[in-house]
């Protein structure tokens, strides 16, 4: 009753091509976007903005380049924290040695660093797929992550790679406490899903899901492969970059090349699992899914079962539970969260009359 | 040289151990298509439940600590965890996700590898463990004096283990009826089944069969670097090790092993210094990565026409 879309006609070319051609979909996306941007800086706490909004909105964006390379153009990466840390390093030194850097660039800069990374580690999907370039992949984390720790250019030379990301300046203003960085974050955040929205309905989108359902059959309707599968690596590269970056400026503030290891890929990689491959939407609810899981652990199991536990025997139910959720929904709900979210928006279509 | 030669005989040993992990991995994509990324998960819940009943097998039943029989009796009681492991593997995670994508096969192993290792660190917590296999690590006198290299007799015990399991692999394929069926799956799963050769059963004997090898390996491994977590990771270059050999090859596995091994100890020793040292920890991705571009089907495996 409420969510339906019957009535609504497009009568323009503008209007048959809005980003949600549904008028519930517009209006329910800016009431979150309102929601996330005036209430909750509001009334969120420091921790709430620090510790689980701030990380859920970067690890949102890592998950829709993951997305955008996995579940769009069907090449299995494990090397996302690799492109993130490029990202971080490259917009840490675009800010130190060019002099009065504007953030925003820099963080775009260091992002097209990724970019152009993820498109030399890309090259060998030309000639391989499936499991073959997982390892490819694999080789790109470990190498980058060895790079930025030994060329110390890299990190200014200090000691093991450490950077401390500088403060960050928009037109004069300082973005200090967790409320002005946790906007900045979300603005970002905002924008590149929009644009990522509408990128994956675009002729380059669609030539992705043709690739991914199957390479031939898009070779012989025209499509070129090289240039396909090396856009998805370069705007899933971006995308993971920005991220780093964001994940080194708004979030930690001081990083090093080691903790972008292939622990936090396989984090991004369970987030497109959980939250849906091949959907924007399910990258928001698998990162947040993943980031608060372990604190839900951390804090509900000590609770349920008091002493009995200790913090060792917390970190490994977060193993298990995280490997068995990940078999879990690949058994029971391949498309993750956001087809439940579309199942109920089937549901709502016809509720509350459902015959 | 005769550094060189140190080196070499150093890392080829080193490259025994990577085949023995990638032995599994060619066991269980030969079978059933599976790319198993949890066996060095396996590898590593084999070694630390091997090491746990070591630990408290004297004392539940009062025989010698350390004594033969704590032994064998370790071995068998992982041995039946290994198999558990399988029976369970196959039912809850290959069964219901039968005629999925491989891809998403892929991903369940690697939700099954945190699986495997919360499981073996809850049960037998997270510390660092040695484990003495009664096999002095010692140089061998004879290789010392009469060429003056340096080999330790373990890692000549190593190899011999690995050339042992691989020989008993190969008759047990060969020869025995299970390991006909297991080659009949391998070649063709629809004609398998037509003609009466129960695939379940065969997935979980072969998961089996991996898990053994997992649990060979652990053992050496263990015994070598202690069992502990960072094992995981050590176990994750089976990965270029495969690609160089060719997933379905069983000596490929030994020879990718081996050519790994020692390029990567090499490279650290006369490259490492030039670009400031610790390559090792990629440079058989990148190895294998450049292989690849040559050729995909690796040293011994199939050729598949597959257009990308």
């Amino acid at each position: 009753m409420l969510y339906r879309e019957a009535g609504q006609f497009k009568a323009s070319y503008e209007a048959d091509q809005q980003i949600f051609p549904i008028l519930q979909d517009r209006i329910g996306v800016l009431l979150l976007i309102g929601f996330f941007a005036l209430a909750v800086p509001l009334f969120a706490d420091q921790y709430w903005l620090k510790a689980i909004l701030i990380p859920v909105l970067i690890f949102s964006l890592a998950a829709i380049g993951l997305n955008i390379l996995t579940g769009y153009a069907g090449q299995l990466s494990l090397g996302s924290a690799a492109f993130m840390a490029v990202g971080a390093f490259g917009a840490y030194n675009f800010m130190l040695r060019i002099d009065g850097m504007p953030f925003l660039v820099a963080i775009l800069l260091g992002g097209l660093c990724a970019a152009l990374v993820g498109v030399m580690f890309g090259l060998p999907s030309l000639r391989i797929k499936g499991f073959y370039l997982a390892v490819a992949t694999l080789a790109a984390q470990f190498f980058i992550v060895w790079a930025l720790v030994k060329i110390e250019w890299f990190s200014n030379y200090s000691s093991s790679g450490v950077i401390t990301a500088q403060q960050i300046e928009i037109l004069g203003f300082a973005f200090e406490g967790p409320q002005s960085k946790y906007l900045l974050t979300l603005f970002v955040v905002v924008v590149m899903a929009l644009a990522a929205k509408n990128m994956v309905r675009s002729t380059t989108g669609r030539s992705w899901m043709a690739v991914r359902d199957m390479d031939v059959a898009a070779e012989v309707i025209g499509i070129r492969l090289m240039r396909t599968k090396l856009t998805a690596f370069a705007v899933s590269s971006f995308y993971c970059g920005v991220a780093g970056a964001l994940y080194a400026y708004t979030y930690i503030g001081t990083v090093e090349p080691e903790g972008f290891n292939l622990d936090l890929s396989f984090k991004i990689l369970f987030m497109i699992i959980i939250g849906g491959v091949g959907s924007i939407m399910g990258s928001f609810l698998g990162a947040a899914f993943i980031v608060l899981l372990p604190i839900a652990l951390d804090v509900f199991v000590p609770m349920l079962l008091g002493d009995l536990v200790s913090s060792s025997f917390v970190s490994n139910l977060q193993l298990i539970v995280f490997g068995g959720l990940i078999v879990f929904f690949l058994i029971v709900e391949p498309h993750g969260l956001a087809r439940l979210w579309q199942i109920g928006k089937e549901k709502l279509r016809l509720w509350p009359f459902p015959h | 040289m005769q550094f060189f030669f140190e080196v070499l005989i150093g890392g080829l040993l080193s490259g025994v151990l990577y085949a023995l992990v990638a032995l599994g991995f060619v066991l269980i994509y030969k079978a059933s298509g599976v790319f198993n990324f949890a066996q060095g998960a396996m590898v590593f819940f084999a070694a630390l439940t091997f090491v746990g009943f070591l630990e408290v097998l004297p004392g539940w039943t009062g025989l010698e600590d350390g004594g033969r029989a704590v032994f064998w009796l370790a071995f068998v009681l992982s041995l039946t965890a290994m198999v558990v492991l399988a029976i369970a593997t196959e039912k809850f995670v290959l069964r219901p996700l039968v005629n999925q994508p491989p891809i998403t096969l892929f991903m369940a192993t690697i939700g099954l590898t945190f699986l495997v290792e919360g499981i073996a660190q809850g049960i037998w917590g997270a510390n660092v463990r040695g484990l003495d296999l009664g096999i002095a690590d010692v140089p061998i006198e004879y290789m010392m004096e009469n060429f003056n290299i340096l080999i330790s007799s373990f890692d000549v015990f190593a190899a011999a283990v690995a050339a042992v399991l691989v020989a008993a692999l190969a008759l047990f394929f060969q020869y025995t009826r299970i390991g006909r069926a297991l080659r009949a799956v391998a070649d063709d799963h629809q004609a398998a089944l037509s003609i009466g050769i129960p695939l379940r059963h065969i997935w979980v004997i072969v998961w089996a069969v991996a898990g053994f090898v997992a649990l060979v390996a652990g053992m050496i491994w263990g015994a070598r670097n202690g069992v502990q977590f960072a094992l995981t990771f050590t176990a994750l270059k089976a990965l270029p090790v495969l690609i160089l050999g060719g997933f379905t090859s069983v000596p490929g596995a030994i020879v990718g092993g081996l050519i790994i091994g020692a390029s990567e100890k090499l490279a650290e020793v006369y490259v490492g210094p030039f670009v400031g040292g610790g390559i090792e920890s990629w440079f058989p991705y990148i190895l294998a990565l450049g292989f690849l571009l040559v050729r995909p089907e690796g040293l011994f495996g199939e050729k598949h026409i597959d257009r990308v």
